[in-house]
C-alpha cells in the first residue's frame, strides 16, 4: 500500500472526526447533568456561521472560535429558559431549537453563501510531524484538531476526580436528592447546558473553518443527529465518545476511498453503520448490570422544586 | 421563582398572539388580489441558495415574475425531500390554489403523478423525470451535451491522467453525464481515467468536500462533480488543482481553480410554459432541451484554459448547437464489451434517457 496515501486517509478521517467530537462532547456534559438536548444540530448550525462569519471579517482562529463558543451558549441559554425555567417538554422544546437553529443560521447567512474564509494553518508539532507516515497523518493538524482532544481530557477529569463534577453527576442521577443535599440544580443545568452549547458551536465552526470551508445552509447535514447517537454508543464516557467519533468519521472516508480504488461497498450500508452500532450499542448496555454503563437515572426528566 | 416564569411565559404568549395578529391582515389582503392572477408554485429539493442546482431554478422562477410581471404571483417551498414529504408538500400547494407546479428534482416524479390524479384541473410539469399525464409535462436538460464539452478539457489539461467525478445518485441523468465526459475525455486522451465516487446526496458540502479529498489524494488532478454544493469548487482551490463548477458558475468559490462551469438556464423554458398556462395553449409535452434552445450554457473559460484547448471547446459547443455533433457518437462498447452504437451511429434519446451502464473503459460498477 501506498504510504502516503495511508497517511492523507488517516489525516482526512481526523478532520472528518473532529466535528462529532466537539458535539459528542457538548451533548454528553448536558446529558451527564440529566439534560436531554435534541438541538445539538441546531447550535451546530449557528457556530457554524458565527464562526464563518467572524473569520470572513478577518479575526483570527481564536476569536472565531470564541464567537462559534458564544453564539451556541447564547442559543442553548433560551433551551435552558425553556426547559428549567418554564418547564417545557424538553424533547420537544430540543426539536425545536433544531429547527430555529437551521432557520436562524439560513436567515442570517445568506448573506455569506459565496464568501471564502481564509484557509487555517496547520500546527505542525515539532519532532512528532517529522515522523514517516505518522507525522502527516497525526501531528501536523490545525490547532482545532488538537483542541478538540484536549477538551475530551478536561471533560474526562472534571467528572471523575472533581468535586464539582461529582455534583454534575449527582444532579444527573437524582436530581431529587441532589437537591435534598442542598446543591443547585437548576444551577448546575444550567452552566451544564451553556457548556455543551458553546462546544456543539465550536463542532460546527469546524466543518465551516476547516473541512469544506465555506457557509451554506443547511450544512450541518444531521451531523448533530449522528451526535446524540454517538454519546450513547460511548456510554457517557468523554473518552469513548473520540473512539466512536473516529470509527464513524473512518466508515465514511474508508468508503470514499475505497469507492476511488474500485472497490464497491453500498454506501447506504454505511450511511446506517453509525445508527446500527448505536442500536446496538443500547441493547448491550439494556442487557448489562452494570450500573456504570447506565444512562444517567435523571436524564430528560423535568426538575420542579418541592416547596 | 415561579413568579418570573410566569412573566415570561406571559410575555412569551403576548409576543406570539402580536405576531399571530399582524400577519393576519396581510395574508387576507393578499388573498383578495389573487383571484385573477396565475399563481406558480416551485418545489426545490434544496436551499434556494444552494449556489447550484436550486439557485438555478429559483432564477427561473424570479424570471418569470419578471416577465409576466403583475399577472402572475410564484410561491416556492424549498429543501423537500424526496418521498413522503414531497406530496404532502406538493398537495399542499395545489389545495391553496397554485394553477401551475414546478417539482424540480427527480425524486419527486411519483410524487407529483399521484397528486395530480387528485387536481386535475393543477398544470404540473416534473423536471427530468420520464413519467407523464394529461396534466403533468416533463423537461429537462441536455445537459451531457455540456459534460462533452467539460471532458475535452479535462482530457486534455489532465496531468495525472486521472480525473475525479463526485456522483450522487445512479439515476440516468447522472450516469449519463459520466459517459459522457469520459467518451470526450478519452477522445483527445486515450490514457486517461475515471474515478467516481458515490456520495448518495444531492447536498452535504461536508461529504462532498471529503470526496474530492479523497479524490485528489489519489491522484486526481481535475474534478466534476453532479452534487449541489460549490464545495469539491472550494477543496479544488484550496489544493491547487481544477474543477468543473456545477449547475451555476461557481467561480466565486474557486476563482483560479473553475475552467468552466455548465449553467442550467430554466429561465426561457419558465417564461414560455407559463406564458402557454395563462393563454391556454398549454398541453403535456416532453421537452428535452441543449445548448440551441439555451436551457444549458457554459459559463466562461477559466484563465487556467489555453488558448488551443479553448478553441477545441468552443468548436464543439457550436458544433454541438448546430447539431453537427453529438456527444453519443459509436463506435462505443458497453463496460461489458458488448457493442452499443456501431461506428458513425448516434443513440437515440429513449437509450440516452434510461442509461443504466457505463461505457467501456470506465472502472468500477454502478451501486
Amino acid at each position: 500500500m501506498d504510504y502516503g496515501l495511508l497517511s492523507s486517509i488517516i489525516h482526512s478521517i481526523l478532520v472528518a472526526s473532529t466535528p462529532l467530537v466537539f458535539a459528542g462532547l457538548g451533548a454528553l456534559i448536558q446529558e451527564r447533568a440529566g439534560v436531554l438536548n435534541l438541538g445539538i444540530e441546531g447550535l451546530m448550525i449557528v457556530g457554524a456561521l458565527a464562526g464563518f462569519a467572524t473569520a470572513v471579517a478577518g479575526s483570527p482562529l481564536l476569536v472565531s472560535i470564541f464567537a462559534a463558543a458564544l453564539a451556541g451558549a447564547m442559543l442553548a441559554s433560551v433551551f435552558a429558559l425553556l426547559v428549567l425555567k418554564l418547564y417545557a417538554n424538553p424533547v420537544a422544546t430540543g426539536l425545536a431549537l433544531t429547527l430555529f437553529g437551521l432557520g436562524l443560521a439560513a436567515l442570517a447567512g445568506s448573506q455569506y453563501v459565496g464568501q471564502a474564509a481564509p484557509q487555517v494553518a496547520a500546527w505542525n508539532l515539532p519532532f512528532l510531524s517529522q515522523i514517516p507516515v505518522v507525522g502527516p497523518a497525526l501531528f501536523s493538524h490545525d490547532p482545532l484538531v488538537y483542541l478538540s482532544i484536549f477538551t475530551a481530557f478536561v471533560i474526562w477529569w472534571f467528572l471523575t476526580k472533581s468535586r464539582s463534577g461529582l455534583i454534575l453527576r449527582a444532579v444527573g442521577e437524582n436530581h431529587t436528592s441532589a437537591h435534598a443535599l442542598g446543591f443547585s440544580v437548576r444551577g448546575v443545568r444550567f452552566l451544564a447546558i451553556i457548556c455543551g452549547g458553546a462546544l456543539a458551536g465550536i463542532g460546527g465552526s469546524y466543518l465551516t473553518l476547516v473541512q469544506t470551508p465555506l457557509f451554506v445552509e443547511g450544512m450541518t447535514a444531521g451531523r448533530g443527529w449522528i451526535a446524540l447517537a454517538l454519546v450513547v454508543f460511548a456510554s457517557w464516557r468523554p473518552f469513548r465518545v473520540i473512539a466512536g467519533a473516529y470509527l464513524f468519521g473512518s466508515v465514511s472516508i474508508i468508503q470514499l476511498h475505497g469507492q476511488a480504488l474500485g472497490v464497491s461497498i453500498a454506501s447506504q450500508w454505511l450511511s446506517m453503520l453509525p445508527y446500527i452500532v448505536t442500536i446496538g450499542a443500547l441493547v448491550i448496555i439494556a442487557g448489562r448490570n452494570d450500573l456504570t454503563q447506565k444512562p444517567p437515572g435523571a436524564l430528560g426528566s423535568i426538575f420542579r422544586e418541592s416547596k | 421563582m415561579n413568579k418570573s416564569g410566569v412573566v415570561l411565559g406571559l410575555l412569551a404568549l403576548v409576543a406570539i398572539v402580536v405576531a399571530v395578529v399582524s400577519f393576519e391582515p396581510a395574508e387576507k389582503k393578499e388573498k383578495v388580489v389573487v383571484a385573477d392572477k396565475t399563481k406558480v408554485g416551485f418545489v426545490y429539493v434544496g436551499p434556494v441558495a444552494d449556489a447550484g442546482w436550486t439557485y438555478e431554478h429559483d432564477r427561473g422562477r424570479l424570471a418569470v415574475e419578471k416577465e409576466h410581471g403583475a399577472k402572475v404571483e410564484t410561491v416556492f417551498v424549498e429543501s423537500v425531500s424526496e418521498g413522503p414529504d414531497a406530496e404532502r408538500v406538493i398537495a399542499q400547494m395545489a389545495a391553496d390554489g397554485a394553477d401551475m407546479i414546478f417539482t424540480t428534482s427527480f425524486g419527486y416524479m411519483n410524487p407529483t403523478i399521484k397528486v395530480a390524479k387528485q387536481f386535475p384541473n393543477v398544470k404540473f410539469e416534473h423536471a427530468t423525470g420520464y413519467k407523464r399525464a394529461d396534466n403533468v409535462a416533463t423537461y429537462s436538460s441536455r445537459f451531457y451535451e455540456g459534460r462533452h464539452v467539460l471532458g475535452l478539457i479535462a482530457g486534455k489539461m489532465t496531468k495525472s491522467n486521472t480525473i475525479g467525478y463526485i456522483a450522487s445518485f445512479p439515476i440516468p441523468e447522472v450516469v449519463r453525464g459520466i459517459n459522457a465526459a469520459y467518451l470526450a475525455a478519452k477522445s483527445v486522451n486515450p490514457e486517461v481515467q475515471f474515478k467516481v465516487i458515490w456520495v448518495s446526496t444531492w447536498f452535504d458540502p461536508g461529504k462532498e468536500a471529503d470526496a474530492a479529498k479523497a479524490l485528489i489524494d489519489q491522484g486526481a488532478d481535475i474534478l466534476m462533480q453532479h452534487t449541489d454544493s460549490a464545495a469539491p469548487m472550494k477543496i479544488a482551490e484550496e489544493r491547487g488543482i481544477y474543477a468543473f463548477g456545477q449547475a451555476s458558475d461557481q467561480a466565486a468559490y474557486g476563482p483560479n481553480a473553475q475552467l468552466t462551469a455548465i449553467i442550467d438556464d430554466w429561465a426561457p423554458y419558465y417564461v414560455r410554459r407559463v406564458g402557454e398556462a395563462m393563454n391556454g395553449s398549454w398541453s403535456s409535452t416532453d421537452t428535452w432541451g441543449g445548448f440551441d434552445t439555451g436551457m444549458v450554457a457554459l459559463a466562461p473559460y477559466g484563465k487556467a484554459v489555453p488558448d488551443d484547448v479553448k478553441a477545441m471547446a468552443e468548436e464543439a459547443h457550436k458544433a454541438i448547437t448546430e447539431g453537427r455533433l453529438h456527444a453519443f457518437t459509436g463506435p462505443v462498447n458497453k463496460q461489458d464489451g458488448s457493442p452499443w452504437l456501431k461506428a458513425g451511429e448516434t443513440a437515440d434519446d429513449g437509450t440516452l434517457l434510461g442509461m443504466d451502464f457505463y461505457v467501456e473503459g470506465i472502472e468500477g460498477s454502478l451501486p
